[in-house]
């Protein structure tokens, strides 16, 4: 059976890096700055969908909800796709029960994974205007109280990045490690009910 | 001959005409240049204009033009928010005159918030803008609002409109818990509901039984005029 695995660019990295726990797949990914503009994900997903309409026995999607507002599950209903449990990347890594524990702790909690900490600056900082109208920081994240790093490796530049995030967003900074077995598990759950 | 930027001549606000004035304000509004947002409203105040005036000839107008600039995507968020900043000060000196005016009246009053578990209020601190320029007494109950707190505001300044927002996926089902409840206790009937936020479309408000879907501030504004119309 052919599995096609289309995802956020955000987790193209993360996927590559668990790919030796999946049965064999093929890696489409639509890029990760549509999240600033969520109604567009699903359109370019159909885009994929349409490119690669019946080259595939089954369809995985590696997203979150991403802000599309249901419309992710959507699409899975009607074009029979599966997608990753949980509402945003963040909590794949982390696990969704962990990730709800830490929402519980703080609702005001800025999420970094690997991908955000190296990207800060392209999927943060000027998507917002923040590079150049800082003054705009609070309006932003006025209500936010801390910045949690998940980390998917251990990367002392990553690391010194986040820490960095969170000192211009003006936010308390925790550090988390996940790895990426929470997000293997998962995915390789999905796969292989899919494969089998 | 071309003049470079530094040889440009300061533009002073208090020596324009009015209707140049009023014009220069909106210009600055959309460019979210809040010191001269306040300077301009100031020296309107000085010469007499009444605040409504004010509001209404420029902040409102001004801002009206970005909401539809952001939705034909000529303006983004950082820019909208910058506007809205600027807008900020000038309301802040028209709002005690407002409030104080014997002559200005209310279009009716509204208790917004966002949800319960959501901490989000960029697009519901720009509704209220919007609706104080639109002459709602607005009740803003913040963020991570629950429901026995929009039920004790309810109680309390006996609404014309609840408005809800939520930014998150996870959170907008909240609103159609608020509406459940509402509708239980036979509120709806005289408490229209609006709803709106980044994941929140018409067919969501739809399927919660929400009475008006807000696509952004300005149309909100308009919306909840026309609601108000309809019900009275």
């Amino acid at each position: 059976m052919s599995v096609l695995i289309i995802a956020c660019g955000a987790l193209a990295r993360e996927i590559g890096a668990v790919a030796d726990q999946l049965p064999a797949f093929d890696l489409r990914c639509v890029p990760a700055t549509l999240h600033n503009r969520p109604e567009q994900i699903v359109p370019a997903i159909e885009t994929v969908l349409d490119d690669t309409g019946g080259l595939y026995d089954r369809t995985i999607l590696a997203f979150g909800d991403c802000g599309t507002g249901g419309a992710l599950d959507r699409l899975c209903d009607a074009r029979g796709l599966q997608r990753l449990p949980g509402a945003h990347c963040y909590a794949f890594f982390a696990g969704p029960p962990v990730f709800d524990t830490m929402m519980g702790e703080e609702l005001g909690t800025f999420f970094l994974t690997d991908f955000l900490a190296r990207q800060f600056d392209s999927m943060v900082m000027r998507p917002l205007g923040l590079d150049r109208k800082p003054e705009l920081r609070d309006m932003y994240f006025g209500h936010y109280k801390r910045l949690v790093f998940m980390s998917q490796t251990q990367d002392p530049d990553l690391l010194a990045k986040a820490v960095s995030a969170a000192r211009t967003l003006g936010l308390q900074f925790e550090h988390r490690p996940t790895g990426l077995a929470p997000f293997a598990r998962d995915l390789a759950r999905l796969s292989a009910h899919l494969a089998a | 001959m071309c003049l470079t930027m530094s040889e440009e001549p300061e533009l002073i606000l208090a020596d324009l005409s009015d209707d140049d004035l009023v014009e220069q304000m909106k210009d600055d509004l959309y460019d979210g240049m809040g010191p001269e947002i306040t300077e301009g409203t100031k020296i309107l105040l000085d010469r007499g204009w009444d605040a409504n005036r004010i509001l209404s000839e420029s902040l409102v107008e001004a801002m009206r033009i970005v909401g539809l600039d952001f939705a034909d995507g000529i303006l983004f968020v950082p820019e909208v928010l910058s506007a809205a900043n600027a807008m900020k000060g000038g309301m802040e000196l028209l709002r005690p005159i407002l409030a104080a005016s014997d002559t200005q009246v209310s279009t009716g009053r509204v208790v917004i918030g966002t949800v319960k578990g959501d901490i989000h209020d960029i697009g519901k601190n720009l509704v209220g803008m919007m609706l104080e320029g639109a002459g709602f007494e607005v009740f803003d109950l913040g963020i991570n609002t629950s429901l026995d707190e929009f039920l004790e505001a309810i109680d309390k300044h006996d609404p014309h409109i609840l408005g809800m927002s939520a930014l998150l996926t996870t959170t907008m089902p909240y609103m159609g818990v608020v509406i459940e409840d509402l509708e239980k206790r036979n509120m709806l009937k005289n408490l229209p509901v609006m709803i709106g936020g980044a994941p929140v479309n018409q067919e969501f408000a739809d399927a919660v039984k929400a009475n008006a879907y807000g696509p952004d501030a300005a149309t909100t504004a308009e919306l909840a005029k026309t609601i108000v119309g309809v019900n009275r």
